[in-house]
């Protein structure tokens, strides 16, 4: 998976995000061992610091462990996972209706645009 | 934090030019910092300061709680904005001299980077172009295992393809004790590596911050921030 990193916001908070998103999506299942601090800035070309500070956040809202000698896990806790993905998922949907309200549509027109959709797939 | 590289009240005067204006810095160890300014600022100034290359008119710089001198050339590698090297020599001489020069140098981390790199080590330095040039200077220079790294724009002449390998193999290389200076006007390119960002205008220091509190606290990037600084 390509890190994808824009340029007006914190570094470390898009490598947050980035990681997330690649433990609920399984890029990283429950309980994996992560790649090195320096391997991971090395795949993202950021800062070491940069991902150690990413890293250490996400590991104190309880998404990573880490084990003295071994190294950086993804919490076994399956449940934490899909909240995290849960609160993902609801952010994605906000967003949308957001979009969709500056575009001018209420939430009747939105939601019967988004099953028209889905039918036609 | 114990600091790598620290001014106090720093004054540097050419014959009618005042170049550092009393400054006053402090650069921890194991961080990444980005000195940037306009032409003409006091960049160079200060790595040359940092390097013995010239020395204060008053004021005080330390390298590791030392004067620059023989025993911090041992730790500081530095790159300078013009070549030193002589250009009938190829790159296996140029490697067979820093050898002999620093021991600390990793030879074997410079003939890597050069493969990576594609560049041969028979050619001489003569029939290089300057991208070339530059790159096997900075090969050179990161080959060194040393505490703190003094790079003078560093990747000027290289292309976005091989700026980019550079990056990654500053990052993956440099020892975690380790600083890097680096000085540069390709702030969009190296932003994503600095830790630290230090702006430099008319021999006065404007702004030392870190990237993310200034992406943070302006929502822009370090590259749009100088833009708006340093306005013409």
């Amino acid at each position: 998976m390509a890190w994808n990193l824009s340029s007006d916001r914190p570094i470390y908070a898009q490598l947050i995000e980035q990681i997330e998103l690649m433990i609920v999506s399984g890029v990283y299942p429950a309980g994996t061992k992560l790649p090195s601090v320096r391997d991971m800035a090395g795949e993202a070309s950021v800062n070491p610091n940069t991902m150690q500070r990413a890293l250490s956040q996400l590991e104190s809202e309880g998404l990573l462990y880490s084990q003295r000698t071994s190294g950086r896990f993804v919490t076994e806790d399956v449940d934490r996972i899909m909240q995290t993905k849960n609160n993902l998922a609801q952010t994605l949907v906000k967003e949308f209706i957001q979009n969709m309200s500056k575009l001018g549509y209420d939430r009747q027109q939105t939601l019967s645009l988004i099953s028209q959709m889905t039918e036609e797939e | 934090m114990e600091s790598i590289l620290e001014c106090r009240n720093l004054v540097k005067f050419y014959p009618n030019c005042l170049a550092l204006n009393a400054i006053n810095l402090s650069i921890p160890k194991g961080r990444i910092v980005g000195l940037l300014g306009p032409n003409g600022s006091g960049k160079s100034t200060l790595i040359k300061l940092a390097n013995g290359l010239i020395t204060p008119t008053s004021g005080q710089l330390l390298i590791n709680g030392m004067e620059p001198g023989t025993e911090t050339k041992k730790i500081v590698s530095y790159l300078p904005e013009r070549t030193y090297l002589n250009d009938w020599m190829t790159v296996n001489n140029m490697i067979e001299f820093f050898r002999d020069f620093y021991s600390d140098f990793n030879h074997q981390k410079a003939y890597d980077m050069l493969q990576r790199l594609g560049v041969d080590p028979t050619q001489r330095l003569k029939t290089m172009s300057k991208g070339t040039k530059e790159k096997v200077q900075l090969i050179l220079v990161m080959s060194r295992e040393a505490e703190l790294y003094l790079l003078d724009e560093p990747i000027g002449g290289v292309d976005p393809a091989a700026r980019d390998y550079i990056l990654d193999t500053i990052i993956s290389n440099y020892n975690e004790n380790a600083t890097l200076i680096i000085s540069t006007h390709l702030i969009a390119d190296v932003e994503k590596i600095l830790d630290d960002v230090v702006f430099i205008s008319h021999g006065n220091i404007v702004l030392t911050s870190t990237v993310d509190d200034i992406r943070e606290k302006e929502n822009k990037s370090v590259d749009a921030l100088f833009r708006e600084v340093f306005r013409c």
